[in-house]
């Protein structure tokens, strides 16, 4: 039986990035074929009043050791890290502390509300953050990755507690990044409530999932970024979570994203320093991807080689 | 004087601020936030901020996180 020929060509344009025009408008390096074997810089990342070289973020939790830590961060390519708050623990006899592990004088911290389930405490925690790295006279002192989570078994985002701990902290001066779900109607209530990003969740925290609904991060990016919705194109949705191999990266980058932030997905890897520098090199091949304006899907082939001149004999022809 | 210091109730020698219980705690120098019943003290005001009995105080600092 043949299928007719309009099945066989069309196009499954849902989630192909390559069209809008968010992703046309910043500057865009020039690629010029063999002439360098190094790839151009990508345009560095604009949040609120801070700029990033590196449009990938990378968590400092969970490392086997800090020299581990710190080659990954390397590996990275990262310029910003995100740390937590915690408890000083006045009992430890080795005292070592991830700060001396960190180069300061190049790496903007990024501390996080991690751990918290109000928005009494997020206010509380980021405060705290905040006076840490104005003694260490870290830029990071003017930010804040929100966290507000639901509870301890999805570590998913309580968009209610989120949305009023932004309000909170923004009238308080910080510059708010809100880790949220992956809803574009809460995404754009913290971009209205004067959050600097939005980073909706690729799946839960430490899942190694990936991007389980591209659909949804789409649908978050172009109602922050398309004019026609009310957003902007300049406006940073970075996604947060999730990410388990390089692959989702890419795939985070060609949904739109201008940004990744990730941890579990390095700290635990078996080689972190290796998988470091592959989760770099994903963002590039991402960032320029959604840019390159990728062939639509189609259900059918479509030969790479010509009819034209075939010697053979062709079934049902 | 009793506090809880952390979650961990803890006595101290008679009156004291702020920074000199952080100089107790060996952490005058470390770079730590301090609260006092859920409120932050500035560290220019740790001299100047006296611990009261049954102050809950916390003393933070950062570790790894994501």
């Amino acid at each position: 039986m043949r299928l007719p020929k309009a099945t066989a060509s069309r196009s499954l344009p849902l989630l192909e990035a390559a069209d809008a025009e968010y992703l046309m408008t910043t500057q865009q390096p020039p690629i010029i074929a063999r002439t360098s074997p190094i790839a151009p810089a990508l345009p560095p990342l604009r949040i609120g009043s801070f700029t990033l070289k590196s449009r990938l973020v990378v968590g400092t939790g969970k490392y086997r050791d800090y020299p581990t830590m710190q080659a990954a961060i390397e590996a990275s390519g990262a310029d910003c890290v995100t740390v937590a708050v915690r408890r000083e623990r006045l009992v430890d006899a080795e005292g070592r502390s991830i700060l001396d592990f960190l180069p300061l004088e190049r790496l903007t911290i990024l501390p996080n509300t991690a751990g918290c389930f109000t928005a009494d405490d997020a206010v509380r925690v980021s405060r705290l953050g905040r006076e840490i790295l104005e003694q260490l006279g870290n830029p990071g002192a003017g930010w804040v990755k929100l966290e507000v989570l639901g509870d301890r078994t999805t570590l998913l985002p309580d968009p209610v507690g989120t949305l009023e701990a932004c309000k909170e902290l923004v009238k308080d001066g910080f510059t708010v990044l809100c880790y949220s779900s992956d809803d574009p109607i809460i995404a754009a209530r913290l971009r209205d409530a004067g959050a600097a990003s939005v980073m909706p969740a690729g799946s839960p925290i430490g899942s190694g999932r990936g991007i389980a609904n591209p659909a949804a991060i789409r649908m978050v990016i172009d109602r922050l970024k398309l004019a026609e919705q009310g957003g902007s194109a300049d406006y940073p949705v970075i996604v947060d979570a999730g990410v388990g191999t390089a692959s989702d990266i890419v795939h985070a980058m060609e949904l739109g994203a201008d940004g990744v932030l990730l941890n579990t997905g390095i700290a635990h890897a078996q080689d972190p320093v290796r998988m470091a520098h592959a989760m770099r090199l994903a963002l590039d091949a991402g960032w320029h991807t959604a840019r390159a304006g990728r062939i639509p899907r189609k259900l059918y082939a479509n030969a790479s080689s010509p009819w034209e001149g075939v010697i053979t004999h062709i079934p049902g022809e | 004087m009793r506090i809880e210091l952390n979650g961990q109730s803890k006595d101290l020698d008679g009156p004291s601020t702020v920074a000199e219980l952080l100089r107790a705690l060996g952490l005058e120098r470390a770079p730590c936030a301090v609260e006092v019943n859920a409120q932050l003290v500035r560290k220019a005001l740790h001299p100047s901020h006296a611990l009261a009995e049954g102050d809950r105080v916390e003393v933070v600092t950062l570790v790894g996180g994501g």
